[in-house]
């Protein structure tokens, strides 16, 4: 029996122990009319060879692309120790870190990522993290709301320059709390917020302003500025920032003169692979002052009654095992093994590995969109700084280009066309460090093809 | 700090300036000279990560990783967990490379296999809930739990019906059930349950009205036991135009038997990291797909995997115009799925059935023996389902040592402590579930490690209340942690 030990004598004995005739007796407390005769529509079991021929077929059936997109998801090279570490079954196969004392490694890697994630951000305290980045941006709302003590409002100015599933996942998650989400938008010229649109909210009773640096577009913004007027108008800065970035770019606890309020984003480029959208891992951080209003698992080191320095999770009266319907959140499970992975990324990259990375992307980027716009019919929709995303504009419809583009294996970028109706035929695109020169050509050629 | 060594230093102890995993660093830029990036956007000083070799980081983490328990090394019957083994193909097969490099938002075109995969699991998910429709979005339970009530506001709101907001929830709920119906905007209302660990129907009947959004029920509840007036209840929330919600941590103890959907459930959750043995990987990730009935059908989260002519596709909002929408940025822990399903295929249809089985099996002689060594059971009359609740009350009263302690001791007799001190209501308890993957002879040692403590509590209450001596902390100042907070690593400050 797969998965199962018992032996015929092992059930006939505990059975007697038990005392009763068969192992159907023991659900004899289930009404008999809602038992069930068995599941048919399970296909019979398969071995582990045929699970294994069956899997490698599908994935061999979806193949290994040549990808520019990126659009919140981020192809970068991982280390192999990476995952050879976190698939150690004391890291894979370990629950949440209730038993301090038989949880230390757990409990010692999260400290270690929360000191991380922390001088990364710049800001002074981490959670153990959230889901994914869309939903940090919708817990960083609901956070946002419940720290801020000045003001009692609801709403939070979300720019359209902020990942539009980012702002979904925000509105699913915190809509029924009654927050609302009030839209900003873009300078057409070069895809960042309209600081004159944003100036017409002055005044007005708002929570918070969010800024996605480098925003969705993959343009910088001009944060500095940003975070001064937001903090002027009496309301929180939230940060959603890609972590590759701050190796390079200014932290947001250094945006403007106070820096950012909460920070948060996506850990999947930090060492997680692609894997068609998750598990991936949402980070946060804030200032020490809100770290009670904090969703999530946080990590503290104390020590044991022998005095010997040691970890477990603190702040508990936050979270919903103790607090019930009155907790900051209801997540408890998080992410925990992406952590690892992430932690252990960190640790290989280190800081010159990490910015190197970062401008190396940069650099791969420019030259992918340098090429690109060197193709009749293609041109780069705005200008001003970057990261590693550009938005490309096309005359010929980008449905057919994609398409006949993938038929010879490159997925030439993400069509905007349905959350930006308003760039005509646009792509975003992205190229990071693991691209080669040869993969830039095979993209410019692919691209030519495809138009012609 | 005193002068005690950790067990292991941080990794920032490590670090020396200038060394590196240089093998790991992307080659030298191309073309950084040409650098456009205005010094406003720059960042002034690096993050202060360790600067490494390979090997270092290596030992370090594998040493951390020894440091813990898993079910890979330790019996873990941690009760409402399902600590079941988590089968290594499931691991090897997906993450095949294809799989993983897969991009989110790569083209149906170039995902038949991989979406092949979600739409049966989905198939095969429905079946074994008696559910009609299936999202595999939500990335945990407490997601999976806050998909199922958006759903019941929705689908409420939806008809019109704008004063249903209140959920009813057994005292005995996980602390998820109320804290979710708070994420939700719902007002909770506790109910009693009976001696017997039923619901109590007057309670209920007297809670429930024209405001009743829905009931958050777990069956087998949390106190183990099947509640038997599981129709009753239906009836009773059905009547007044309310919709039962199930709470899927305890699907493992009917997996084969007994299906939510035909018990009258309109929305369920399931936690694909118990019942389906993905990992829970230290805390996460976990997968909490949600089942519905056909009238919450249209309000499932996006997206969903659907098939046509043309093969196997995303259905989104557009498809959906009704959904609760987005609850991640892509489509959930696919991976973790993908782990699920592949545990599906080897269990098959027989295989399915018997883990509630000998899950049962398992719990059931577990309490048998335990009872015999002289412990006390929260509930005596009843049949455990997969885990049952020991209540220790009585020897804390008379020899001071509590359910703490001999989760402690546990610890030292090479055991994972039960869940200790849930559900609330039962005194000094640990709730126990061994699930279905140990074999008689690890029970049997565990009763015995429980037999030697009960032995030494009576004997030298002492030793017991120092627990554990042999891992690699003894007992941890939970308040100074809270109070003293040290929540990162920083430097010593070099005197200046």
């Amino acid at each position: 029996m797969p998965f199962v030990p018992h032996t015929d004598a092992d059930v006939r004995e505990m059975l007697a122990t038990i005392g009763v005739s068969d192992i159907d007796a023991l659900f004899d407390e289930i009404p008999p009319e809602l038992r069930i005769a068995g599941l048919d529509g399970i296909p019979v079991a398969l071995s582990e060879m045929q699970i294994g021929r069956l899997m490698s077929e599908r994935a061999q059936r979806d193949g290994r692309p040549l990808s520019f997109l990126g659009a919140g998801a981020y192809e970068h090279h991982i280390p192999s120790a990476v995952w050879a570490i976190t698939t150690r079954g004391e890291f894979y196969s370990a629950y949440t870190p209730y038993q301090a004392e038989a949880s230390q490694g757990t409990l010692q890697v999260i400290y270690e990522y929360q000191s991380m994630i922390t001088s990364l951000t710049g800001l002074e305290v981490s959670n153990a993290s959230l889901y994914d980045g869309g939903s940090a941006v919708a817990e960083a709302a609901l956070m946002a709301v419940r720290a801020h003590r000045k003001s009692k409002s609801l709403r939070l100015l979300v720019p359209a320059t902020v990942n539009p599933n980012y702002r979904r996942v925000a509105v699913s998650t915190a809509g029924n709390q009654g927050l609302q989400f009030d839209t900003v938008p873009y300078v057409a010229g070069t895809g960042c917020i309209d600081r004159e649109a944003l100036a017409r909210h002055g005044g007005a009773d708002y929570a918070a302003l969010v800024i996605q640096q480098p925003n969705f577009f993959g343009q910088l913004e001009d944060v500095d500025a940003l975070t001064d007027w937001a903090h002027a108008q009496g309301m929180f800065v939230i940060a959603v920032v890609n972590p590759t970035s701050l190796a390079i770019l200014k932290p947001p606890a250094e945006w403007g003169t106070k820096g950012a309020d909460i920070c948060v984003g996506e850990g999947q480029p930090l060492g997680v692979p692609l894997s068609s959208g998750g598990p991936y891992f949402g980070f946060m951080t804030t200032r020490m002052e809100h770290v009670r209003s904090m969703p999530g698992r946080i990590v503290g080191r104390t020590v044991d009654l022998d005095g010997r320095p040691g970890f477990t999770l603190t702040l508990q009266a936050r979270e919903q095992h103790i607090r019930r319907g009155k907790a900051t959140s209801n997540i408890c499970t998080n992410q925990g093994l992406l952590m690892t992975a992430a932690t252990i990324y960190m640790t290989l990259l280190g800081p010159q590995g990490l910015a190197r990375v970062a401008e190396e992307s940069r650099a791969r980027t420019r030259a992918l969109v340098e090429l690109a716009t060197a193709v009749p019919g293609v041109r780069a929709a705005f200008t001003g700084p970057r990261f590693h995303e550009a938005v490309l504009r096309f005359d010929a419809p980008v449905a057919t280009v994609l398409e006949r583009m993938a038929v010879g294996g490159v997925l030439g970028g993400v069509a905007l066309a349905d959350d930006y109706p308003e760039l005509g035929e646009a792509l975003l695109v992205c190229a990071t460090e693991t691209k080669t020169d040869e993969d830039l050509r095979r993209y410019v050629e692919a691209l030519r093809g495809a138009l012609r | 700090m005193s002068d005690l060594k950790p067990a292991e230093k941080l990794i920032f102890e490590y670090s020396r300036p200038g060394r590196g995993a240089t093998a790991q660093h992307p080659p030298a830029p191309t073309n950084a000279a040409s650098d456009d990036l205005p010094a406003a956007f720059r960042r002034r000083t690096p993050p202060r990560l360790p600067e490494v070799s390979e090997l270092d980081a290596v030992r370090h983490f594998t040493r951390l990783s020894q440091l813990n328990f898993a079910i890979d090394t330790h019996f873990y019957p941690l009760g409402s967990c399902t600590m079941k083994y988590n089968p290594k193909a499931c691991n090897q097969y997906a993450m095949l490379p294809e799989f993983l490099a897969r991009h989110p938002l790569a083209p149906a075109t170039h995902g038949q296999g991989f979406l092949e995969c979600m739409f049966e699991l989905q198939e095969m998910l429905k079946e074994v809930t008696g559910m009609r429709a299936v999202s595999l979005n939500p990335m945990a339970g407490a997601h999976g739990e806050f998909a199922g009530v958006a759903m019941i506001r929705a689908y409420h709101a939806a008809r019109g019906d704008h004063a249903r907001n209140e959920i009813i929830v057994p005292e005995a709920a996980h602390g998820t059930n109320p804290a979710t119906a708070t994420m939700c905007g719902c007002i909770v209302k506790e109910i009693p349950v009976d001696a017997q660990g039923d619901v109590d129907l007057d309670a209920l009947a007297k809670a429930v009205g024209p405001n009743t959004a829905g009931i958050m029920l777990t069956n087998p509840s949390t106190l183990g036991v099947f509640e038997r007036k599981i129709r009753e209840v239906a009836k009773l929330v059905h009547g007044v135009g309310g919709l039962l919600y199930y709470d899927g941590a305890n699907l493992n103890a009917i997996l084969g038997k007994v299906r939510p959907g035909d018990m009258g459930f309109d929305v369920i959750h399931m936690n694909l990291h118990k019942t389906f043995s993905t990992p829970h990987g230290g805390g996460g990730p976990g997968a909490g797909a949600v089942g519905v009935s056909a009238r919450l059908e249209p309000f499932l989260p996006v997206p969903i995997v659907g098939r046509d002519a043309q093969g196997y596709r995303w259905l989104s909002e557009r498809d959906r115009p009704q959904s609760i929408g987005r609850l991640s940025a892509f489509m959930g822990n696919a991976g973790v799925l993908l782990r699920a399903y592949i545990y599906m295929r080897m269990l098959g249809r027989e295989g399915m059935g018997r883990v509630g089985e000998y899950a049962t099996l398992n719990a059931n002689y577990l309490l048998a023996r335990l009872r015999a060594a002289g412990f006390d059971l929260a509930y005596p009359e009843r049949r455990a389902s997969h885990e049952f609740i020991v209540t220790v009350k009585r020897q804390a009263k008379e020899f001071n040592v509590t359910a703490m302690d001999f989760a402690k001791r546990l610890l030292d007799f090479g055991f994972h402590a039960p869940t200790t001190y849930f559900p609330l209501l039962v005194p000094e308890c640990l709730l126990i579930e061994p699930t279905e993957t140990e074999s008689r002879e690890t029970l049997d040692a565990f009763v015995e490690a429980m037999i030697a403590i009960l032995g030494e509590a009576e004997r030298d209450a002492a030793q017991v209340k120092g627990a554990p001596y042999t891992m690699p902390v003894r007992r941890l100042d939970d308040v100074r942690a809270a109070k003293q907070l040290d929540l990162a690593w920083k430097p010593v400050e070099s005197p200046a």
